[in-house]
């Protein structure tokens, strides 16, 4: 392993040390290019299909892409997404930590809560949450199997909206509580053992050691459940409610009897909200990645400038630095063991 | 375990409180046929401002014993006092024995510092974050000043130029040394040392021991589990053996080094020697 890093050109040493790099006639490849010819004929009839097809009424998409009704469709996906997904996270981190509390009544009901939205359709669920009204007519606020007293009629509080919202959440919760946990226990216990070690509050440790870092773990799949949320959005008919995306384009489609370009114009929307989303997603993982990306970066942006000129202690502060780009550089060439408390000599 | 303990450092006046006192401290990880008996008896004497080495094979307990002292384990029978206070229960007016809750317990850890093997610096935050955080969270101190204490620190552990970089940027030397300005961060009138250079490459520990060298001089009290006999003959006021969960055979380190009476002793340092 560290033999074949030293072998390797230094990308961090001194210039004056470069030695003259390898002259050497590459492998003659004939099939990368033969496939890469391929493919691309391939893609390029597939595009040209898609154009040229006068099925699909591009002036049609072209014009409902941009129609006011559309346009509000996407706006209520939108709020139904963000909404729902901000509920669930709470919920998540919420059920997440009772299923590692020590209270086994906390333990089983947060289990029993995973188990069952997991386990029945998010269709499902969403019919129950639209009928709620029948099943419940009457809400009320007192005391448990006691008095009441305010009473609510449930129509008035559980709109299709809410239910929708609601209905979506509660099942994304039960997801999201498995991915929290995960990443929960990919923090490593000596992290929470010297915040303990510190005299912190077990809540503390909570939200300043343990969370962010395991938001590490957590931030790529919960991306990735944002975007299928909003996917997932497009079922809440079940409720019904009428007024996000699919609904809306279906509807116009149905009315025009001009389904697919209307199919097309929603499937172009959610493109265009997935393709923001991812990046999003790509400044949320770098944030939450700070500290444990490659190890192959300098001290953070802005910083470190301050230090290094005077009170430099023992060899100088330029000796150091040396140092550390080499093991920078030697952990860049990613034949080392991803293991941060690893020192490399080459 | 009485007859295996010798007579507690001279050097210390019968008035003034130790600050450590452990009496009769067992260890028992686990229940019913799988339960480990780690600590058997530990009887220990730290005198203020005093430095304490225990030596001992892997298995003998004596990371568990540290632990003990800092509450990160409960112990199963016996006593800890620190600096005169019990840890962890308190007796009420009858007499009947309390566990502390968690908030005083986190009290008394924080006027105690440990630093770790694996060193377990939070790999979120800068060098400067880490030593700051707990004076923040624990003692409520400003962010200011803390980051003010915490780059007072660092110079003082030789890493002023290193404030801004991430654990996982800084060499094992390096990112023990930060872990010892932030257990002094809290200001701790006792600091533990769990093997602080086992984890380490040979030329980095001397960095590191330099450090502890400098604190042990500023008249810290000062429980070092190590390997490193040489530490332990040049800083160590008082040497402590343990073997399979017992105190075997403690004193000044002249004595208990140059002349260990037990053959397990014997044995334990014709090895690492």
């Amino acid at each position: 392993m560290t033999s074949h890093a030293t072998d390797t050109p230094r990308a961090g040493a001194r210039s004056s040390d470069l030695p003259e790099p390898l002259h050497a006639r590459p492998v003659p490849r004939p099939g990368r290019w033969v496939s890469a010819v391929v493919v691309l004929v391939l893609a390029a009839m597939v595009l040209h299909a898609l154009v040229t097809n006068p099925n699909f009424r591009w002036d049609t998409v072209w014009l409902y892409l941009r129609d006011v009704n559309v346009v509000r469709g996407v706006g209520w996906t939108l709020v139904l997404t963000f909404g729902s997904m901000a509920i669930a996270v709470v919920l998540a981190v919420l059920l997440a930590i009772m299923r590692r509390s020590d209270n086994p009544v906390m333990r089983s009901v947060s289990w029993a809560y995973i188990w069952f939205f997991r386990g029945t359709p998010i269709y499902t669920q969403l019919v129950f949450w639209g009928l709620i009204s029948v099943l419940y007519p009457r809400l009320s606020l007192g005391v448990p199997f006691g008095p009441e007293f305010f009473v609510f009629d449930t129509r008035d509080v559980i709109t299709a909206f809410w239910a929708a919202l609601l209905g979506l959440a509660l099942n994304e919760a039960a997801y999201l509580a498995e991915i929290v946990r995960a990443g929960l226990g990919s923090v490593d216990p000596g992290q929470a053992e010297a915040a303990r070690a510190l005299g912190m509050k077990e809540s503390r440790i909570l939200r300043r050691i343990v969370l962010p870092q395991a938001m590490r773990v957590i931030a790529p799949p919960t991306g990735n459940e944002t975007i299928s949320m909003l996917k997932t959005t497009s079922l809440v008919v079940a409720v019904p409610f009428t007024l996000e995306i699919t609904y809306a384009t279906s509807a116009i489609g149905t009315r025009t009897f001009q389904p697919i370009p209307l199919l097309i114009v929603a499937a172009l929307w959610y493109l265009l909200i997935t393709s923001v989303l991812m990046v999003g997603q790509y400044y949320i993982e770098r944030y939450y990645g700070r500290g444990f990306d490659g190890g192959a970066t300098g001290p953070r942006r802005g910083a470190g400038r301050k230090g290094s000129g005077g009170t430099g202690s023992t060899g100088g502060a330029g000796r150091r630095a040396g140092r550390l780009s080499r093991q920078a550089a030697i952990r860049g060439a990613g034949t080392t063991k991803d293991d941060p408390f690893a020192e490399v000599t080459p | 375990m009485s007859a295996t303990t010798a007579p507690t450092s001279d050097a210390t006046p019968a008035t003034e409180v130790p600050m450590v006192e452990a009496r009769g401290v067992h260890k028992v990880f686990g229940h019913g046929a799988g339960a480990l008996h780690v600590l058997r008896g530990v009887d220990l004497v730290v005198p203020q401002g005093s430095v304490t080495v225990v030596l001992g094979p892997s298995g003998s307990g004596k990371s568990t014993l540290l632990r003990c002292l800092n509450e990160l384990e409960e112990i199963t029978a016996g006593s800890v006092h620190v600096d005169g206070e019990l840890l962890g229960y308190r007796h009420d007016a009858k007499g009947v024995l309390h566990r502390l809750h968690p908030r005083r317990i986190a009290a008394q850890r924080s006027r105690i510092g440990m630093v770790f093997q694996r060193f377990h610096l939070f790999g979120h935050m800068t060098a400067l974050e880490n030593v700051a955080e707990a004076p923040v969270q624990v003692r409520g101190l400003s962010k200011a000043a803390a980051r003010r204490r915490a780059a007072e620190l660092l110079e003082r552990v030789g890493l002023a130029d290193r404030a801004d970089h991430y654990p996982a940027q800084l060499s094992g030397g390096q990112q023990q040394r930060v872990a010892i300005a932030r257990a002094l961060a809290m200001d701790p009138e006792l600091m533990l040392f769990d093997e602080p250079t086992s984890a380490l490459d040979p030329e980095l520990v001397g960095e590191v021991l330099t450090v502890m060298q400098d604190l042990a001089r500023s008249g810290m009290t000062m429980v070092v589990v190590t390997h490193e006999i040489g530490f332990a003959r040049e800083v160590a006021d008082h040497v402590v053996f343990m073997d399979d969960g017992v105190v075997v055979e403690q004193g000044p380190p002249g004595a208990v080094l140059e002349n260990p009476s037990e053959p397990r002793l014997q044995e334990f340092l014709s090895h690492v020697l």
